[in-house]
């Protein structure tokens, strides 16, 4: 275990490292500097805002303004992708000659891309042009990102504006977040990935003829240039059904640890951003703090739990310890280029974020090491979270702990200097409670019925219960990890939409639930950062609760797991938690 | 409203050109010309013939050859899935004793000292991928005392072979040693064919 906990040692200071210049970088983005790569991006720059007819200078947006932009965008985002799956039959980049998904399937897709979740109950492989992958899929990777940044400046801008009602421009801040970051990180990134033996090329799928005389299928595509930005923009979509388990997608331990840092480089940096950008790089750290200790007790947790093997395997007479040349553990479920620590250090960061890529089976680990993604995804993925939507939704918490704290103390509860009342924090509750609410609407509704049990795999018993709980956990935090036997698509003669079908209860209720969960947090936050925007600044004295030491870092990460562990608790006993107590087989 | 609906179409419309279109064939003619056989998929030849990938697992049968991991998919390279075996499931307990008793009377013939306790994990899992190209060193290490009788060849030999063809951890630390099995097999098809 040695070796893992040496690798893992490795990818945390790697990845503390990076927060500081990346933070830096954007920060200087966001307050419309200029950066390295001005001279060469600047003119494309310009040349967007020339084709989109927008004047950004000119044109600073309130937060009604800046949501209104938001929701139209995030519509006709919607709508673009959904025609474009559902007329696959048409395209170019089309060699194997696949025809388009069911109509649910498609919404359910289309809702999935967009909200940044990319749920997936199709399988990228057998169902998907080449086409759709680019032109679809990619593009969405790019700007559903985007947009979750974007919102969690407009905040911080809000938090910081002392007048005016202003929170900046929604196209301007996506443009520069498109150009400036995403994009540039990702093309290195696509490069690299290719360098290590992640292909990148619009062939047919190669017919092998094997070794032994046997034939072999090998699905081929652009994959690496839809890799990079899914795991920096903390997609998660896998080009192929079994994500970046697969070689073509992640080919080495060496690829495996690159994305990984992509994954959490920006959520990660935006802590960094958002302390120099309230003047207090203090601030930035304690959230960061906060953040980092409930990511490192996932990550000890799943790793002990996955080395330790699952109750199937020992009652086999599996002995699963490791020894000379074999890792031990649960490798059911796992590449052995990953291993046990490389699985599980994916598995925590892939859910603490709302990336939701993975690089083993979900399903087959042990029940204690499903816990650690559950309890991350019941956290409303505040820890480190997606690109941008983790912060402003642990920012909603702040708020929520400096009001907690105030009323320990006694005083009106002061962010920064801003005096946090009523409107605040009837806000701020709505953008916290929404998604519990709707996981445990939804879950509850298809745990249910037989409308909802027809889409479980394991069975009527704590797995298949969990597998329930997971996918709109998953869907509802926008994440899009699932333990994968759970379907909604039913696809006879793969590859190719020939005969396939939907669930269409599954696809509809999780494409409503993303949407929902999705928007309405978005709306909120806007909303608070409106009510915050122009509000006047009282200078700290005394008696002011301050919000950037160690006491406040333990209330934050206290009123973080209240809020996750009183809604779900009893939820969590029905699944992972009785299969990690017992080991009885059922 | 209308100025937002307008800026919104074209918006979705040249984000779609630009990096939909552009950035992915930008990336894709680059990479063929910079990393041809990489960004085609790694193939790998045996008498100038293609066999396979290097990253892609195969599913050997018989004797003469490593064997690869157990794989839900029959190592299929066009439709992927998980096993998604669960973790306290009685299914999951037979699949393991299945593949453990096959592995046992395969290799225990000539592996005498080998015990239930030795075999390796990644022997008797599935793996995630469904084409895992790699075994570990112990599992390797096992099977090495068949193939050396089978194609008459050293077990010091056949050792060597197997670390030939071991991808190592990056920098000797970043993820897990294991054996890439199809390039093991077809240097053992090179170094003693089967006759």
């Amino acid at each position: 275990m040695f070796q893992g906990w040496v690798q893992i040692a490795i990818y945390i200071a790697v990845l503390v490292a990076l927060v500081k210049p990346v933070g830096i970088y954007m920060a200087r983005v966001f307050s419309n500097q200029r950066v390295f790569l001005s001279p060469v991006v600047g003119p494309i720059e310009r040349l967007t805002y020339k084709v989109l007819r927008v004047k950004p200078e000119a044109e600073g947006q309130d937060w009604k303004a800046y949501a209104r932009s938001v929701i139209v965008f995030s519509l006709f985002s919607w709508l673009a992708l959904y025609l474009i799956l559902r007329t696959q039959g048409i395209q170019p980049f089309n060699p194997q000659g696949f025809h388009s998904g069911p109509w649910d399937l498609s919404f359910n897709t289309a809702s999935s891309f967009v909200t940044n979740t990319n749920w997936q109950y199709y399988g990228g492989e057998t169902t998907l042009t080449y086409f759709t992958q680019m032109a679809g899929l990619t593009v969405q990777n790019f700007i559903s990102a985007g947009v979750g940044i974007v919102v969690v400046i407009a905040l911080i801008r809000g938090i910081v504006a002392r007048s005016g009602r202003e929170i900046g421009n929604f196209w301007q801040d996506l443009v520069r977040t498109l150009l400036y970051i995403l994009l540039p990180i990702s093309i290195i990134g696509a490069l690299f990935l290719v360098s290590q033996g992640v292909i990148q090329n619009l062939g047919d799928s190669s017919v092998i003829h094997t070794l032994t005389g046997g034939q072999q299928i090998l699905a081929q595509g652009p994959v690496a240039s839809q890799e990079a930005i899914k795991e920096l923009g903390t997609n998660g979509g896998g080009f192929f059904n079994v994500n970046s388990a697969y070689p073509f997608e992640n080919s080495s331990g060496l690829t495996n640890f690159f994305e990984m840092l992509l994954i959490l480089v920006i959520p990660a940096g935006l802590t960094y951003t958002y302390g120099r950008m309230v003047g207090s790089q203090r601030q930035g750290w304690a959230i960061f703090s906060a953040m980092f200790v409930l990511f490192v007790a996932g990550v000890a947790v799943v790793y002990i739990a996955e080395q330790h093997g699952t109750p199937a395997q020992h009652a086999a007479g599996l002995h699963t310890h490791a020894f000379s040349g074999s890792t031990g553990g649960n490798m059911e479920g796992k590449d052995q280029r990953f291993g046990i620590a490389g699985t599980s250090l994916w598995t925590a960061i892939t859910t603490v974020t709302s990336c939701g890529a993975v690089n083993g089976a979900l399903e087959s680990l042990t029940g204690l090491g499903q816990l650690v993604p559950f309890s991350n995804l019941s956290l409303s993925e505040v820890v480190f979270g997606g690109v941008g939507t983790g912060l402003y939704s642990m920012l909603l918490y702040v708020i929520l702990a400096v009001f907690i704290g105030g009323l320990m103390v006694g005083r009106t509860p002061e962010y920064l200097g801003k005096k946090i009342q009523a409107r605040e924090i009837k806000l701020v509750s709505l953008g916290v409670l929404v998604t519990p609410l709707v996981v445990l609407l939804s879950s509850g509704l298809a745990s249910a019925t037989r409308l909802g049990t027809r889409s479980i795999y394991a069975g009527i018993n704590p797995q298949g219960f969990s597998e329930t709980l997971y996918a709109y956990l998953s869907q509802a935090n926008n994440n899009g990890s699932a333990l994968a036997g759970y379907t909604g698509f039913i696809q006879p003669n793969a590859p190719g939409n020939v005969g396939a079908y939907g669930i269409s209860f599954a696809d509809l209720l999780g494409g409503g639930v993303m949407v929902i969960a999705r928007l309405l947090p978005i709306l909120f936050v806007l909303a608070v950062a409106g009510a915050l925007a122009g509000k006047k600044v009282s200078p700290a004295g005394l008696g002011t609760m301050r919000t950037d030491n160690p006491t406040f870092v333990i209330l934050l990460i206290g009123v973080v797991i209240l809020v996750g562990a009183l809604t779900f608790f009893p939820a969590l006993l029905l699944g992972p938690v009785v299969q990690s107590l017992t080991t009885r087989l059922f | 409203m209308w100025k937002d609906l307008k800026t919104g179409l074209i918006a979705i419309v040249a984000m779609t050109v630009f990096l939909g279109l552009a950035y992915p064939l930008a990336i894709t003619g680059i990479s063929q010309v910079v990393f041809p056989s990489k960004a085609n998929g790694s193939k790998v030849s045996l008498n100038g013939k293609v066999v396979g990938s290097s990253l892609i697992g195969q599913e050997f049968k018989g004797k003469a050859y490593f064997h690869s991991r157990p794989s839900a998919t029959e190592y299929s390279g066009d439709v992927t899935f998980f096993g998604n075996a669960a973790p306290n499931s009685p299914e999951a307990r037979e699949e393991v004793r299945e593949y453990m008793k096959a592995y046992l009377q395969l290799e225990k013939p000539y592996d005498k000292a080998l015990t239930s306790e030795g075999v390796p994990v990644d022997a008797v899992t599935q793996s995630a991928s469904g084409v895992d190209p790699e075994i570990s060193q112990a599992n390797a290490w096992i099977q090495a005392h068949r193939i050396a009788a089978v194609r008459h060849l050293s077990l010091t030999k056949v050792d060597e072979l197997i670390s030939d063809h071991t991808d190592g951890r990056f920098l000797g630390v970043l993820g897990e040693p294991g054996v890439d099995v199809l390039e093991l097999n077809i240097a053992l098809d090179k170094e003693a064919p089967i006759r």
